[in-house]
């Protein structure tokens, strides 16, 4: 017989140790806007996956509501469809079956107090059947003007705290229009629920590369050396996207390329790429340090931003050997519209670290190619023997983070070309994420609804934070509104972008090839 | 191998070798067809270069074959996955490193899988193996197949079917006892009965060890007969019965478990279809009824769980495993 030692269970559960899912405690999340598109694209087949694979909670119930006049029978039947449709693997119908066999749907305006009345008796049938109170995440997938209203509604409810049990809301970008409506949309929501409460999605830091970033930064003694002004020549971050903007001229016209993904996506790959290493890798740690980066960021001066941004639309071209319409002409956008389809910026971040390194950014409509992708260009060799005639030359080191669509990384080094003379060619070391892994990367969306259910909003982003995210685009947003005589430059559909583009990075530097 | 590979590549320069792993698996020539289809049915989780040693009783002579497959996306890229089919005589075990060593790709880790027994063989391989995958559910008895786990742990890292097979099992007790009342109610567990199919009493076992050693309960072995073992084991405060039974059902692995606490109150987990029924008595006597959600990953995808597992470190199972040990059935 073996002697143990006696169990202390103090706080911890000591069944946790060594499983690689973590507890999620019983939950009913609530869909606002679950007859949405986004709902129905991928919230409703994230849900599918995470039962499929075991990581719903023990007890979950699921309530959608939307104005949409429709029975609990519909619903259920629409989401099947979604499903069915989305789901990145075909659905077993005995999961699906238990997912969707008790959900609900609640119909109404999302400021109608029937609504929020009926939500209530709702969760407390739930609660009863389960015989305690459920954790509560309620899921804003609606248009952003109705953040406040859903959140006041709520608290008036009661809704915002239940006495045995957590309450989470959760809510998708754009988190306000600027610089004012983002602190105006927080005090709204922090006038109802605490900071604790509240997780603002962004699913690009869901994706598995961005938070290889951290890994690649921070668990490699090799890039640290070189990640700072001494050895970084400058940064560029490119998020370009090969389609128009489709359907969504109604929400893209108000939006522009600058509010659509610069000032969220594309500032927090920044972030990521630039702050310090935190202490620990924990919710509140991780994002003061991106906060910290990002308060560095110097804000244009009006009479700046000419030189530090540029905006341009996209005019009719041919993609993939087909003519598409330029902006203007696409249904539901004025034929005198100012919104951009294109923006390129170039910032400073103002601490030791980065003092002086350029970091451009650029992302657009209709360009060349899909990609995303974070370049960081080193500055080259201070004085080479080697080079010879008759090779391509060396060219800067470059470490390149591929977000989409071949996930991973490549390392640019010089290499000598076999032969008697010593020349010289860049040559790539890559990393892909399919050669080194077998795991299937889960989509941004299931890790982050499992997060907010559990609690861990390591990678959602604070009230702070959005702040701070707007006080960067916002004198930008600013000079661009106030400008309304010069013309919006136009680059063909199809193209690598505006010629005026070319002017941001000045003559040493040039952008990289899409 | 390297002619196949630059030919794929040749005709698209999108397409990568895999590098992450090799599996070397050694089986008898007749299960071989067998083998290949659990192989190729264990999804996504392919090794990166598959080393098949098919034994033959009576063959003298070495022959062998390599081949390479891709899974392009629909962007033209993807993956290659090599593969290398060796024929090969009992004779020939004894010094198997020296066979299959120059076919390994280097400075990845190796599994070895060897579902027929051939233990000259593992031993041979040894020196070149990271990882073991073993099934203690079979083809031995549970003490040995146990036992064997256990030696081979000296030496190399073991990823067991058995414990993976309870994998959801752990998991889901332990979210259910995460919750604050029910955390609380571990400190006073009073009796444990594990479920398992009539072939699969390592598995049991191994999770009745995991359950012992993170509670710290003292292990006895059970004892009874005729699929039906128990033992009372010390706690702080108490004692927990441990009962073994064994079911018929036909997919492997565990049947159901019921852990019941000094109040009476108790919770039951058994199989399902589209996941595990879970039956929660109370103090007072009401009962709720539940589904926990989860779809059955099937033997194959037990399998493609131990290939990826072999990129991970289980702190949990060693403990388990010589708590299983303890308490196996004399």
């Amino acid at each position: 017989m073996s002697t143990a030692a006696p169990l202390q269970i103090t706080g911890s559960n000591p069944l946790v140790e060594g499983l690689e899912r973590l507890p999620v405690h019983p939950t009913a999340l609530v869909i606002f806007g679950a007859s949405g598109d986004l709902a129905h694209r991928k919230l409703l087949p994230a849900l599918y996956n995470l039962a499929h694979e075991g990581q719903l909670p023990e007890r979950f119930e699921m309530i959608g509501v939307g104005r949409r006049d429709q029975e609990h029978e519909d619903f259920r039947d629409a989401v099947i469809d979604s499903i069915q449709r989305y789901s990145r693997r075909r659905p077993d119908p005995n999961v699906l079956g238990g997912l969707l066999c008790d959900c609900r749907y609640v119909q109404g305006n999302f400021d109608d107090d029937a609504v929020y009345a009926d939500l209530h008796r709702t969760l407390q049938e739930f609660d009863e059947q389960a015989g305690r109170q459920l954790d509560r995440v309620f899921y804003l997938s609606t248009a952003p003007e109705y953040f406040p209203v859903i959140a006041s509604k709520l608290g008036a409810a009661g809704l915002d705290r239940a006495a045995d049990a957590r309450t989470r809301i959760v809510i998708e970008k754009p988190f306000g229009y600027d610089l004012a409506s983002a602190r105006l949309l927080n005090a709204k929501l922090l006038a109802v629920f605490q900071e604790s409460q509240i997780f603002r999605i962004d699913h690009y830091l869901g994706k598995e590369t961005v938070q290889n970033l951290m890994a690649l930064r921070f668990a490699n003694v090799l890039f640290e050396p070189v990640w700072n002004r001494n050895y970084v020549d400058h940064v560029q971050i490119t998020a370009a996207e090969d389609i128009g903007i489709g359907s969504r001229a109604g929400y893209y016209e108000r939006s522009g390329a600058l509010r659509d993904l610069v000032q969220n996506h594309m500032l927090q790959l920044l972030a990521l790429l630039t702050m310090e290493p935190p202490t620990a890798f924990t919710a509140d740690r991780l994002r003061d340090e991106k906060l910290k980066v990002l308060e560095a960021i110097v804000p244009c001066a009006p009479e700046e931003v000419p030189e530090m941004s540029v905006r341009a639309q996209y005019g009719p071209g041919v993609v993939g050997g087909e003519p598409v319409p330029g902006y203007r002409e696409e249904p539901g956008v004025s034929p005198d519209s100012r919104t951009e389809t294109y923006a390129a910026l170039r910032l400073h971040v103002s601490n030791w670290r980065w003092a002086g390194v350029p970091f451009y950014l650029r992302t657009g409509k209709r360009l060349a190619r899909k990609l995303t992708e974070i370049a960081v260009i080193l500055k080259p060799v201070p004085h080479l023997a080697l080079q010879s005639s008759g090779s391509v030359g060396i060219q800067a080191n470059q470490i390149v983070f591929t977000l989409q669509p071949d996930e991973g990384v490549s390392v640019s080094i010089a290499a000598k070309i076999p032969g008697s003379r010593m020349r010289i060619v860049p040559v790539n070391m890559e990393f892909r994420y399919g050669t080194s892994f077998l795991s299937e990367s889960p989509e941004a969306y299931e890790r982050l609804i499992l997060d907010a259910m559990r609690g861990d909003a390591t990678l959602f982003t604070r009230n702070d934070e959005i702040e701070a995210l707007w006080g960067i685009i916002d004198p930008i947003l600013e000079a661009w509104a106030l400008d309304t005589t010069s013309s919006i430059p136009a680059y063909p559909a199809g193209s690598a972008g505006p010629e005026a583009a070319r002017e941001l990075t000045g003559d040493s530097r040039m952008w990289r090839r899409l | 191998m390297r002619e196949l590979l630059r030919i794929r590549h040749a005709a698209n320069e999108r397409l990568a070798p895999a590098r992450v792993l090799n599996l070397v698996v050694i089986i008898d020539r007749e299960w071989r067809g067998e083998i290949a289809n659990r192989l190729e049915r264990a999804g996504r989780y392919h090794a990166s270069r598959t080393v098949l040693c098919s034994v033959q009783e009576g063959r003298r002579t070495l022959d062998a074959m390599a081949s390479v497959a891709s899974d392009e996306d629909a962007s033209g890229g993807g993956v290659i996955h090599e593969g290398v089919e060796i024929d090969l005589g009992p004779g020939h075990l004894p010094d198997l490193q020296t066979i299959v060593d120059p076919v390994l790709i280097g400075e990845i880790p190796t599994i070895v899988w060897s579902p027929h027994g051939h233990e000259e063989a593992v031993r041979a391989l040894l020196p070149l193996t990271d990882v073991i995958l073993l099934d203690s559910d079979e083809p031995l008895e549970p003490a040995e197949a146990l036992a064997r786990a256990d030696a081979l742990r000296e030496e190399v890292y073991v990823i067991d079917l058995a414990w993976l097979r309870t994998t959801p099992w752990r998991e889901r007790l332990a979210a259910s006892y995460d919750l604050p009342s029910r955390l609380r109610a571990l400190r006073c567990v009073e009796a444990v009965e594990v479920g398992h199919q009539e072939r699969s009493c390592a598995s049991g076992l191994l999770l009745c060890g995991w359950l012992a050693s993170r509670l710290h309960w003292d292990r006895v072995h059970l004892s009874g007969g005729l699929g039906m073992y128990s033992a009372a084991m010390s706690r702080a405060d108490g004692e927990v019965e441990v009962s073994l039974r064994s079911f018929e059902q036909e997919a492997p692995g565990l049947v159901g478990v019921t852990v019941t606490g000094g109040d009476g109150s108790s919770l039951a987990l058994r199989r399902g279809l589209g996941g595990l029924d879970a039956t929660e008595q109370l103090a007072d006597g009401a009962e709720r009824r539940w589904k926990i959600l989860g779809a059955s990953r099937g033997e194959s995808g037990i399998l493609g769980e131990g290939v990826r597992q072999a990129l991970l470190r289980d702190p949990t199972y060693l403990p388990a495993l010589k708590a299983a040990r303890e308490m196996c059935p004399i």
